[in-house]
């Protein structure tokens, strides 16, 4: 359980770790936090010809609050997240979810821009970003593009970010801080990876009917999964009787993967647990 | 016992103290000395090519390219071991009709089980070697494989040993009365369950490990060794190297858990050590945790079919089982892997009166991992067995859960006795235990409490169970099957000229505290401050020879050597200072280090003058008295086979039904150890093993695809007990000690292990009986729960 062999690079600055990134050969692995890529790479899953330090890239770090809301820098540690009222006040979600989202000695580590780039299907971060409306900035030689999280995530461990990009910041919208906030999610035990998880935010205030919900899944399929059934079936009504078991029945649309240790009726099942609690804790 | 009868409760006598342990700051400062923090001279890495399917045939295995991998020092095969190691075959005597068939180190010509290891790399570092493995090209014809324990004995299924003819590898049935006229009787009620137990491992903290060295001018093998048993692996290194057994030392220093893993014969080990016989060079092999999924000796796994017949007023009238487990491709060397199916035999309903019992067990051979001893081998099984019966047919009566359990339990006056199965029994307290156990958590409220969640929707439950653990093994365990496992182990106690004392004891540490209470039972019994006793284990060059620790056997045998050998130490002290100081041995006793005037008189000369004055001044002695300050005990038990302990323990648990989320809200645990020498070790023990114990009942279960492949080798996919999950466990003693020594200590390592499935189990089923639902299959994970429900899973 040792790596393969790799090249390792430091860079000091963005334009570095771009230039790099654009003129080296091979299967360059930009290392952020390094909590899921180091064990990957130790258990050879994952063996990339060189790793792309970004610790010392500043222009990467950092959360700066504007007009159209947050700007969280990608090598944003789950700690910072979790400690910086601009985030828990700007993306009350966040804030929400960071307690199940790991261990405290990953959360040390981890990175919000890590978890994106590497797309864990049953990660809570990608889910949060597609129930915020968060949109991805991707950054290369040739400029920054921004890209929709709802256009990002593309299936098992691929999203929209080109080989010679890197994700530099998460922009989330500014309505994040005044939308109503749920998360729920079922792990085994505390800190695991959820065998179903929902994340979801709607406006209108607390008991009034649900202002156009996003409802985002993640511990269901090969990606975390918009529920557009159910946010359809919400959509400016109580989350209750009817409406309620019409959105739970529109998650058999979802497409659904078994895992080790959750055949997918016992996830669909699950999955209309999550979001009835998520929803009864808005 | 005859013996001088000892005070366990004066002042400076440490048993029966919650002493800290000594190595615990050692080990928390890190300074602790495992096997992968030794280097070695010209130290190489061993990485081995494991098999990537359960069974085929090697056409070829090509190493050319490996070799030529920077770093690599040489490469291995299983075939180049062929003459260099003796194969081993892993039965017992005593084990009447068990087979196996002969195993090498690494695979020669076949592969059985996905992870047997075909080939060795030995590189510079083993980074290198794991590259080099990549080099390596195996190519393999699929044979079928026998993978489903329950279809192994099929007339269809492949034969993994076609000299055998079949897989099965053993068979015991117990016959005890006449079940068949006793489940005809008038007026019984049966209740009929199918119970399913999923493979656990151990899960050490530090996985196996050894850096062996090989010296070929003296042909001295010394291996450092992460383990529980040296003088067995002295032994065994020796035997299939053919090297005389002291020209093998095994040292087992700091050791990050066993639980029995560490207690077999592994071949990477035993391929390890030839590697280092065959380069001259030390080699070194740490599994990684990968490795330890893979190869660990694995576990449980079975499956049973069991009734049991209760009258109207509750008795048991008969209990019979059919229990069939598979064991992976061989029988483990040397313990064997029908001990295992032969615990549940031995053990079910040994609490119990039973006077009709009848039990068959079936061992098969199958294309999986090995399975062999792991903490509270079968106990377990056999505990679930019996109590899960036994509280579904108190519901079929409508009897509580306690009450049939005080119409059937054995009377605590009642002994000398045997269980159902002819089980030697003594000094047991299940009557004590179970009250004690009712009282400790408050039954009449918690019922109550739960009847007032069940209006609100919570479905709590509440189970129990009442068990034994066999611990202190005698001879009639493994040595009378032949097995080079000693049942006997010794202590020697020596006082230096300062005053110290050291012990040297052949029982091992492996994180438990054995070293910890050796020292309390030869600081109290020598009467000297604590702080002044040093304690050595797991050398087989410097320790007496003996068996090491497991079956819960350190506290009862090694901790009586050590008393009588510190008994007889002071016996030599007294006699000297009796010829010093003009007066009678028996006038005098020993207390904080000095040798004072008996009864709690005053201190007439520290033991370090009396040394002194023995090391260096002999001449101040008669010329016919020769002192050696040191003296050397071994014991073994002898009135019994084992010695048993019992206990009753309950948990109380919350089934989420919408989710199939099993909580544990709260644990109670009366355990008889007999003398506890450590309450608070013995507390940590108990906990301990039932936080393994929940974790067999809820969360642990190595899974495989049909074709056999291990699916579970990550900590992210083999899901271990974690803390944020695990109830408060209470712990209370009740203090029986066993007649067959003076220390009165029996075993407590196993007994949480082998109860707290049981009582979890009986609990998920209180909670889902008003809903028409039961699970008897472990782990009860949610995707089970559910699928009990009926709500989905199916």
């Amino acid at each position: 359980m040792k790596a393969a062999d790799f090249a390792y690079r430091r860079p000091a600055d963005l334009a570095g770790a771009l230039a790099i990134l654009s003129a080296e050969e091979g299967d360059i692995a930009p290392l952020a936090g390094g909590q899921s890529l180091m064990p990957m790479m130790n258990f050879r899953i994952a063996q990339p010809t060189m790793l792309l330090d970004l610790a010392d890239v500043a222009e990467l770090r950092g959360v700066t609050a504007g007009p159209d809301g947050l700007r969280i820098g990608a090598m944003t540690r789950y700690v910072q997240l979790a400690a910086d009222p601009l985030v828990t006040q700007g993306a009350p979600l966040i804030g929400l979810a960071l307690p199940h989202i790991a261990h405290a000695a990953i959360r040390n580590r981890g990175t919000i821009g890590g978890s994106v780039a590497l797309a864990d299907p049953a990660a809570e971060m990608p889910a949060l970003l597609l129930a915020m409306a968060a949109r991805i900035e991707l950054v290369s030689l040739s400029g920054r593009r921004v890209v929709a999280a709802d256009d990002f995530f593309l299936g098992l461990y691929e999203t929209a970010r080109a080989p010679d990009e890197l994700v530099a910041a998460i922009h989330i919208p500014a309505d994040a801080s005044r939308r109503r906030v749920g998360f729920y999610e079922l792990a085994r035990r505390h800190g695991d990876y959820a065998m179903a998880g929902v994340a979801l935010t709607a406006g209108g205030a607390t008991g009034q009917p649900l202002a156009s919900p996003r409802i985002a899944f993640f511990g269901l399929s090969d990606r975390a999964v918009r529920a557009t059934g159910a946010e359809a079936a919400l959509k400016d009504a109580q989350p209750a009787g009817d409406t309620l078991g019409a959105a739970v029945d529109s998650l058999s649309a979802l497409p659904i993967n078994g895992d080790l240790h959750a055949p997918p009726d016992v996830k669909l099942k699950l999955a209309g647990v999550v979001l009835r609690r998520a929803l009864a804790g808005m | 016992m005859s013996g001088p009868k000892l005070s366990f409760d004066q002042p400076n006598r440490y048993i029966g103290q919650p002493v800290p342990r000594a190595d615990a700051q050692r080990l928390l400062m890190g300074r602790g000395r495992f096997v992968d923090d030794m280097q070695a001279p010209r130290m190489v890495h061993a990485a081995f090519l494991r098999s990537p399917v359960a069974h085929g045939r090697i056409v070829s295995l090509d190493v050319a390219a490996a070799r030529r991998m920077p770093g690599v020092v040489a490469v291995i095969t299983g075939a180049d071991l062929v003459g260099v190691v003796e194969p081993y075959v892993g039965v017992l005597s005593h084990l009447a009709g068990l087979r196996s068939a002969p195993q090498m180190p690494m695979a020669v010509g076949r592969v059985r089980w996905q992870g047997e290891p075909v080939a060795m790399v030995l590189a510079q570092s083993r980074a290198e070697a794991e590259d080099a493995v990549a080099e390596i090209h195996l190519d393999l014809e699929d044979l079928p494989a026998a993978t489903d324990m329950e279809r192994a004995l099929d007339p269809d299924a492949p034969v993994i040993h076609p000299e055998f003819g079949s897989n099965l590898a053993w068979t015991r049935t117990v016959n005890v009365g006449d079940v068949d006229a006793a489940l005809k009787g008038q007026d019984i009620t049966i209740v009929e369950r199918e119970f399913r137990f999923g493979r656990h491992t151990g899960v050490t903290l530090e996985a196996r490990a050894t850096l062996v060295e090989y010296d070929p001018a003296e042909d001295q093998l010394t291996v450092l060794y992460s383990g529980q048993a040296p003088h067995m692996m002295q032994f065994i290194f020796a035997k299939h190297f053919g090297m005389l057994e002291e020209n093998v030392r095994v040292i087992s220093q700091d050791v990050g858990g066993s639980f029995g893993i560490k207690i077999h014969t592994y071949g990477d080990e035993i391929a390890a050590a030839a590697a280092a016989r065959m380069l001259g060079r030390p080699v070194k092999f740490v599994a990684d945790r990968f490795e330890s999924f893979m190869t660990d000796i694995h576990a449980r796994d079975h499956a049973v079919r069991g009734r049991m017949a209760v009258g109207r007023a509750g008795h048991i009238v008969a209990l019979d089982f059919d229990d069939v487990t598979g064991i992976g491709p061989y029988s483990m060397y040397p313990r064997t892997s029908a001990i295992e199916a032969n615990q549940v035999l031995n053990l079910t309903g040994a609490p119990y009166v039973v006077p009709n019992y009848r039990a068959t067990s079936k061992v098969v051979f199958q294309n999986k991992t090995l399975m062999c001893q792991y903490r509270a081998v079968g106990h377990p099984i056999a505990m679930a067995i019996c109590d899960g019966l036994l509280e579904e047919a108190a519901a079929a009566i409508g009897m509580d859960p306690v009450e049939i359990r005080r119409r059937n339990l054995m009377r605590d006056d009642s002994y000398p006795r045997t269980s159902a199965s002819g089980m030697k029994l003594d000094d047991l307290s299940h009557q004590k235990a179970l009250e004690k156990l009712v009282e400790m958590m408050d039954y009449a409220r918690l019922r109550e409490n739960q009847a007032r969640l069940r209006q609100q929707g919570i479905h709590r439950g509440i189970g129990f169970v009442s068990m034994v653990e066999v611990t202190n093994p005698s001879p009639m365990f493994y040595g009378i099957g032949g097995a080079p496992i000693a049942s006997q182990d010794g202590a020697t106690v020596r006082l230096d000229a300062g005053g110290g004392v050291h012990v040297s004891s052949s029982v091992t540490e492996q994180g438990q505290g054995t070293n910890a209470i050796l020292q309390q039972i030869v600081a109290g019994v020598l009467g000297v401050d604590i702080a002044r006793v040093k304690v050595t284990t797991g050398d087989t060059r410097t320790t007496p020879y003996g068996g090491g620790t497991w079956a819960s056997r350190g506290a009862g045998i090694g901790g009586e050597a050590a008393l009588l050998a510190a008994q007889a130490l002071k016996e030599q002290v007294l006699d000297v200072a009796a010829v010093i100081l003009q007066t009678q041995a028996d006038k005098l006793d020993v207390a904080d280090g000095s040798v004072v005037d008996a009864g709690g008189g005053a201190a007439r000369m520290t033991l370090s003058d009396l040394a002194r004055t023995v090391y260096y001044r002999g001449n101040e002695l008669p010329s016919d008295m020769k002192p050696e300050l040191v003296a050397t005990r071994h014991y073994r038990v002898t009135d019994m086979p084992f010695v048993f302990t019992n206990g009753a323990m309950a948990a109380e648990v919350e089934v989420d039904v919408e989710t199939g989320f099993v909580r544990v809200v709260n644990f109670w645990a009366v355990e008889d150890c007999g003398r506890v020498i450590n309450p608070r070790l013995v507390d940590e023990q108990v906990r301990g093993g039932v936080v393994q114990g929940i974790g067999g009942a809820l969360y642990e279960e190595c899974l495989y695809s049909e074709d056999g492949q291990l699916l579970t080798t990550t900590m992210a996919d083999y899901l271990v007990p974690m803390a944020a999950e695990m109830p408060d466990i209470h712990v209370a003693h009740i203090e029986t000690p066993t007649k067959t020594s003076i220390l009165g200590a029996k075993g407590a390592g196993e007994a949480g292990t082998g109860g707290a499935p049981a009582a979890v189990m009986n609990a998920v089923n209180d909670a889902l009986r008003p809903l028409g639902a039961s699970i008897f299959q472990m782990p009860m994970t949610p995707a089970r729960v559910l699928a009990a429900l009926g709500r989905a899973g199916h």
